[in-house]
């Protein structure tokens, strides 16, 4: 069992938190804290596997993390959730991530997660449900993801375009929003770790 | 209209949305708190409108904050609005919120319940999907005792966007609502094999996550598995199968060695890292499991071992870790196989990654051994020096401690060594352990006699220099170490070399600041010190230092008076008035030592945790029998306090008595004292505890845990000392203790003969052993206190209540609860309600249920008034119910349809399950088990073959009584067998698996020897599944039946193949070796051999054989055609070695594949057989069989056994059966019996193969 999959930047702010475990919003906080603090000060090249963390837990739970350019992606697992198998998913989540936000995005960064983070537990909604994995094949993922998301506009509608018409403007000069934070790469550091079929 | 819905998205362009919500925060980060909360502001604002869309987005918004720490619960109502709404878009964004924040303890959760009903069956695939997904984030027992039904529909959606989810939900379903399980569990299974992958993984997901925690039941899905193991091409499937297949090898060793093959495959074949991990880990527990009591088997270990080292040496860091992490598993149960590895994990401790650390400190554990101790130990004491992290230094502590005290200390060879070690892990700032160290202290220093006068030396230093450790008090965990420090100075003061220092170190004024337990300690072992002090001054004429022990006493007790601590200042008070009147006796000089130390006289002895437990109930009493009659039932009502005894007899779980008479009060007030007088803690008052002790008769059984090295020689024999001496010089803080312990030799020296042993090194450490105490932990406890057992496992684990057997038929009791129920309710008035609950009340887990969703209803009812003082929309919400109503009526005939049929088919096949396992697992090639059936075969063969013929005999007769009785049950006959195996299943159900092994290998050495003896005249009739092949003075060759044959459509497009398994007997008192079997290949036949090799050479058989041992290989035959017997020419080669010589024998044989073999019992219902015997295309003969003499049942059993039928359908003296070749062909049988004739019509469509096969019926009972 997957008991939470957290995402956050290098300075811990969160930009995801789903807990397949009811804590109540401080614990979570003092979880996503914690965990930032046992996963940031590890280096580059150590393990992607922590135990110990207090908060969440215990002894048969694991921290499983892959920290792309500016982000961290933690899962907090059980041990019938076979590590390496996790970091593959963990793999083809960011890939979904940025395939399906490339969609709507040129270029994916942690900007794009940031301000449409439903959007992303839309999609993690398709990959893991209840704390547990539901799809690891990626072109499926995408295929449901993109077909919500084409019922959502269908039914905005006429009613919808003027709203997106704004929203598009009050996106169109944004200073702070630099495109060059691409997780796009991520392949490249585990090119042994085929993704699933 | 129109006008009005621009209008309102005009206005809701310049509503903020998420992303504006987003940017305002990162624009104020200074006042970050406050720019949320005006946003908190505006959106309550936005929660009171009418517009959903704008209910919607302010959902969405209280989303995102909730992720950054906010608390929106108030707006869970709201939530629940917009989660009802009827577009997609804010349905969706309705169940996120409420993923995110709802929980058990969510009261709207209630209201949900109908509108995730309409969702689930929404004709919208995503609204059922977005519905499930959160549901599976917040199902409460209620909703998920109420929405079972619904889910379990869904399971069989056309979508398997549905399925899948609808699969998955059903774990967090079960887990909320365990009487689930068993309903469900049918169609879960179903669900494996279910032709979207999607779906198939979701189904092993979750029958994976039910397995892991009660394996036991899921047994018998191992076929099942196995196949979706050898077809399945999902990584991700795969490696949870091969995960739930390593839980479930421990159960089940014969399922071990038919892993063993496609996992090998998969390692060769995978390129998938995690995948191939997985495998491995595997393979680790099969051969765990199958080499626990087969020390042959080690070698593998060793392998294993191996190849973990190369994983481990690997340079990346997660291979790293995770072979350290499997290494664990081969430790718990080959230790020495690991610690021929020290070097590589104790490098591993140097790693700079702490999670390696950790696993190699796990490792270390099982490493030590009484020569490596102190290095180890040495090493880690560096580590926690240098160890930056509280975290990592804590769990370095806690491991130096573990592996120090494990096995009762198994390892140390030096106790003052061990303390010192304790004391200086004293030193350590900030640990969370300090009580650790403490209860460390205390248990050696009880225990180990002989360091007393040690331990209270450095005790006496630590109370001396007890500012060091209490620097900062509060949240200094070490501080605990003086509770310890101070008892032991005070019970053992009497080896104190200045007692009247420490009694001064432990009444200074700032003994005040510590904690109130530890204070307490302090005073009343100051006034044990206060005991000795005046005992060491009795005689002497100069009473001045008793004095002044008095008023040292006098002078600092009082500031203990005023401590806060009720526990400190009654204590301190009881004291002080004692010293002032010890005080005014002394000054009238009289001798008052003696009574002071009275006081504390006694000597303590350690007692095991759970002595009390083992304590025998004495004969006659029965703790459950009421002791006096209950006077009412509502008083029994009131659960009596648990008593001690409950954990030991789980089974007697009647609500105790509250009355106790004058016996058990006695009894109890006896085992109290026992347990005081055991209890290190308890301070008693007489002296004479210890005599008690010995006199009482039933305390033998009160295991008192007591090293008592006194004799032997606790003191280092000499070259422990060395490494000792070596290890304090390496301590310089150590000199002092260093030169105490010079002393204590030369006294030890002094002392008497004691020292005898001290030269012989390895003798005294093997006098250090404590061995009773071993035999007190393995005797004494009853059978469910083995450390694995209930006693560990946490009550309130939702998956206690999820252990069930789910082979057993359901119960119509069982049934989940169908909506009906409630659509029926909601019509009723309150006045029926009542009714229908009388009725219902036969039933009383319905009737809770009914109460419950009646104050469902009332809810539900609030929420409508609520409703319409808010003055929503009234009408919506009774249109909802309505169609609630409807779709519930509409849906539920079929449920009822489906219900029935579950119930009516479960019975059949789970029975056939578990013989289903038994077969499927007896064709695996066991060693152990043809070994055992071997050997046995041997053992009866040798004394007395006639007597055998005897004993077969007469087992016959039985066997198709039990047949007949299961044919009436069910049609799907199997064989004798297997039947024979399922009824001992049913007699002996509870108990465990190995019983069944030995049930197999005695069956199997009956056959055999059957066969064994017949076969010596006879050419080769098929039997029974072995026949001899072939024998000579070395060796004895049988073989298998090749009855089991792959999959062909699967397989092979032309041929197919049949297994034959030969077992070979070692008979002669030689090793035989370099076995190999070699057979002629004919046009039809051809042996299988491995890729690259020619169509002549032999296979070499993978082992060799001992004297008198025997094992069993497979081979697989292509075959062609099957419709006509065979007999294949072959050769097994081998050279025979001993002491001598070795010499090349052969043994040539036939091997005959009968038509019978190629047929597979197949199962086989009546009205399909009946449609194929209309087809027409099957051709018919018949014979007849004269002088058959033998009940019909017993008739139709012989044909299912040998030959492969099942029954079909029996009436009276006539039954039809049925079976398939391998090729598909189908056989049909009739058989009538009429006074000793037998007639058999059959039908098959190959002519030739039917005359084989009625060639071979007929040939079977012409022998009988």
């Amino acid at each position: 069992m997957i008991k939470a999959i957290l995402i956050f930047n290098n300075h811990g702010k969160p930009r995801l938190s789903k807990f397949y475990e009811h804590f109540n919003e401080d614990i979570e906080q003092q979880i996503i804290r914690e965990t930032f603090h046992l996963v940031s000060k590890r280096d580059e090249n150590v393990c992607n596997f922590l135990e110990g963390g207090m908060l969440i837990g215990g002894s048969d739970y694991k921290l499983i993390y892959r920290h792309y350019a500016t982000l961290y992606f933690v899962f907090c697992v059980d041990s019938s959730e076979s590590e390496l198998g996790i970091l593959d998913l963990i793999q083809v989540n960011s890939q979904v991530f940025v395939e399906t936000l490339d969609k709507c995005f040129e270029n994916v960064c942690e900007l794009d997660l940031i301000f449409h983070v439903d959007k992303v537990h839309h999609i993690l909604a398709e990959m893991v449900m209840g704390g547990m994995v539901l799809e690891t094949n990626m072109n499926e993922i995408i295929t449901q993801v993109d077909l919500q998301n084409k019922m959502e506009k269908s039914e905005a509608g006429i009613a919808g375009a003027p709203a997106r018409a704004v929203s598009a403007v009050k996106n169109m000069n944004l200073p702070e929003m630099p495109r060059n934070i691409n997780i796009g790469d991520i392949s490249i550091k585990v090119p042994n770790l085929p993704s699933f079929k | 209209m129109a006008l009005k819905i621009v209008k309102g998205s005009i206005d809701r362009m310049f509503d903020k949305n998420l992303q504006d919500l987003v940017r305002g925060i990162r624009n104020h980060k200074e006042d970050e708190a406050k720019y949320i909360s005006t946003c908190i502001d505006e959106i309550k604002q936005e929660l009171k409108q009418d517009n959903i869309a704008v209910k919607a987005n302010a959902v969405c918004k209280l989303t995102y904050l909730q992720m950054l720490g906010y608390d929106v619960s108030w707006a869970a109502f709201n939530i629940v609005e917009v989660m009802s709404s009827s577009k997609f878009t804010y349905k969706r964004i309705g169940y996120l919120a409420a993923s995110q924040c709802f929980h058990e303890s969510t009261d709207v959760i209630m209201l949900t319940t109908n509108q995730i009903r309409k969702d689930l069956s929404s004709p919208n695939q995503y609204d059922t999907g977005v519905a499930l997904t959160g549901l599976s984030c917040f199902v409460t027992p209620d909703l998920a005792r109420d929405l079972a039904n619904d889910i379990m529909t869904l399971m069989s959606h056309t979508k398997p966007y549905i399925r899948k989810k609808a699969v998955l939900i059903m774990y967090k379903v079960f887990l909320k609502y365990p009487e689930s399980l068993r309903p469900a569990f049918p169609r879960l299974k179903e669900k494996l094999e279910d032709p979207d992958p999607g779906v198939q993984s979701a189904a092993v997901n979750v029958i994976c996550e039910l397995a892991r925690r009660n394996p036991k039941n899921y047994l018998s899905l191992a076929p099942l598995f196995f196949k979706l193991m050898t077809s399945s091409t999902n990584n991700w499937v795969l490696i949870k199968i091969i995960k739930l297949f390593g839980a479930l090898t421990p159960l089940e060793p014969r399922l071990g060695k038919k892993l063993i093959e496609p996992l090998t495959n998969l390692i060769h074949s995978t390129s998938a890292m995690s995948l191939l991990y997985e495998c491995v880990n595997t393979v680790i527990a099969v051969l765990i499991s199958l080499s626990s009591g087969m020390p042959n088997h080690s070698a593998s270990i060793q392998l294993c071992v191996q190849k973990l080292r190369i994983l481990i040496e690997d340079s990346d860091q997660n291979l790293k870790y995770l072979g350290l992490l499997a290494m664990s598993k081969i430790l718990k149960t080959h230790p020495k196989s690991v610690q021929s590895h020290k070097d590589l994990i104790l490098q591993c401790l140097d790693d700079k990654d702490e999670s390696i650390r950790l696993r190699a400190l796990d490792l270390l554990y099982g490493m030590v051994s009484k020569k490596n101790l102190m290095e180890i130990v040495k090493k880690l004491m560096l580590h926690v020096d240098k160890a930056e992290g509280t975290t990592y230094r804590d769990e370095l502590l806690t491991k130096i401690i573990d592996i120090c005290s494990q096995s009762n200390y198994q390892y140390i060879t030096n106790f003052e060594w061990y303390i010192s070690i304790l004391v200086e892990l004293t030193r350590l700032e900030g640990t969370r352990h300090g009580h650790l160290i403490a209860s460390q202290m205390l248990d050696v220093a009880i225990r180990v006699k002989a360091i007393r006068v040690f331990a209270v030396a450095q005790m006496a230093t630590l109370l001396d220099n007890a500012h060091m450790l209490t620097g900062n008090t509060q949240r200094n965990g070490i501080c605990e170490v003086l509770y310890a420090a101070a008892w032991i100075c005070g019970e053992f003061s009497e080896h104190l070399e200045n007692p009247m220092e420490t009694l001064e170190a432990m009444l200074r004024p700032k003994v005040a600041t510590l904690p109130g337990h530890i204070q307490a300690v302090y005073v009343q072992n100051a006034a044990k010190l206060f005991a000795t002090v005046l005992k060491s001054q009795e005689g002497n004429t100069d009473s001045t230092t008793a004095q002044e022990a008095s008023q040292l006493m006098i002078d600092r007790l009082p500031l203990f008076v005023q401590s806060a601590n009720l526990e400190v200042q009654e204590r301190a008070s009881c004291i002080l008035q004692l010293v002032k009147y010890i005080q005014k006796l002394q000054q009238k000089d009289v001798e008052v030592s003696e009574e002071v130390c009275a006081l504390f006289a006694g000597e303590l002895n350690p007692v095991a945790p759970k002595a009390q437990k083992k304590v025998p109930i004495p004969d006659g009493l029965d703790l459950d029998a009421w002791i006096n009659e209950p006077p009412s039932e509502s008083e029994s009502e009131d659960e009596q306090p648990k008593a001690i005894f409950s954990k030991e007899e789980p089974k007697h779980s009647r609500p105790r008595h509250t009355e106790v008479d004058e016996k058990e009060l006695a009894r109890r007030r006896e085992a109290r004292k026992q347990e005081q007088a055991n209890n290190p803690f308890y301070i008693k008052a007489s002296p004479s505890s210890q005599k008690v002790y010995q006199e009482t008769p039933g305390v033998e059984h009160i295991p008192v845990v007591q090293i008592d090295l006194s004799v032997p020689l606790k003191v280092p024999g000499l070259p422990m000392s060395d490494q000792y001496v070596k290890l304090e010089e390496e301590r310089r803080q150590k000199e002092r203790a260093e030169k105490k312990k010079k002393d204590k030799k030369k006294r030890k020296e002094k002392r008497s003969g004691r020292g005898k042993k001290h030269d012989s090194g390895p003798e005294s450490e093997e006098d250090i052993t404590p061995a009773h105490m071993v035999d007190i932990v393995t005797e004494e406890m009853p059978e469910n206190a083995l450390p694995s057992d209930d006693d560990e496992r946490d009550p309130a684990d939702p998956h206690k209540a999820l252990d069930i057997d789910l082979d057993k038929p359901l119960a119509d009791s069982e049934k989940l609860p169908v909506r009906s129920h409630r659509a029926a309710e909601v019509l009723k008035s309150p006045a029926e309600d009542e009714e229908g609950e009388n009725v219902s009340s036969l039933e009383p887990k319905k009737k809770s249920s009914k109460e419950k969703r009646e104050k469902k209803k009332d809810k539900d009812k609030d929420r409508k008034k609520s409703k319409e003082e808010k003055k929503k929309k009234k009408h919506k919400h009774e249109e909802k119910e309505e169609a609630d109503l409807l779709c519930g009526q509409a849906d539920e005939p079929a449920f009822q349809s489906e219900e029935t049929n579950e119930v009516v088919t479960p019975p059949t096949s789970t029975s056939a399950d578990v013989s289903d396992l038994d077969f499927w697992l007896s064709n695996a090639p066991v060693p152990s088990n043809t070994q055992e059936a071997a050997t046995v075969a041997a053992a009866e063969a040798a004394p007395a073959p006639g007597a055998i013929s005897v004993t077969t005999p007469d087992s016959e007769p039985e066997e198709p009584k039990d047949t007949e009785m299961e044919e009436t049950k069910s049609s799907k006959h199997k064989k004798k067998k297997q039947k024979r195996e399922k009824e001992d299943k049913e007699k002996k159900k509870k108990k465990k698996h190995h019983h069944h092994h030995h049930h197999h290998g005695d069956k199997g050495g009956e056959e055999s020897v059957q066969n064994g003896t017949v076969e010596e005249e006879e050419p080769l009739p098929p039997m029974s599944n072995y026949c001899l092949l072939a024998e000579n003075s070395y060796i004895k060759v049988m073989m298998e039946d090749a009855d089991e044959a792959y999959d062909i459509q699967g397989n092979l497009q032309d041929g197919s193949q049949v297994v034959v398994s030969v077992i070979f007997e070692n008979k002669c008192d030689s090793f035989l070796k370099s076995m190999e079997f070699n057979v002629l290949d004919s046009l039809n036949s051809k042996l299988q051999r491995p890729e690259g090799s020619g169509p002549h050479d032999s296979l070499t058989i993978p082992f060799q054989l001992p004297p008198g041992v025997s094992n069993e290989a497979r081979f697989v035959f292509t075959v062609q055609s099957i419709i006509m017997p065979q007999k294949l020419k072959g050769t097994l080669t081998f050279i025979v070695k001993n002491e001598e010589s070795s010499t090349h024998e052969k043994l040539d044989f036939k091997l005959h594949f009968t038509c019978t073999s190629y047929l597979i019992t197949t199962p086989c219902y009546s009205d399909a057989f009946a449609k194929l015997l209309e087809s027409g295309d099957l051709k018919s003969s018949s014979i007849r069989l004269e002088g058959v003499n033998m009940p019909f049942h017993h008739l139709l059993a012989r044909i299912c056994f040998h030959h492969h039928f099942s029954v079909v359908e029996r009436i009276d003296s006539c039954a039809s059966m049925y079976s398939r070749s391998i090729q598909g062909h189908h056989v049909c049988l009739l058989v009538k019996i009429s006074s000793q004739t037998v007639s058999v019509d059959a039908k098959c469509d190959e002519p030739t193969l039917l005359g084989n096969v009625l060639d071979e019926i007929k040939q079977t009972f012409s022998q009988c």
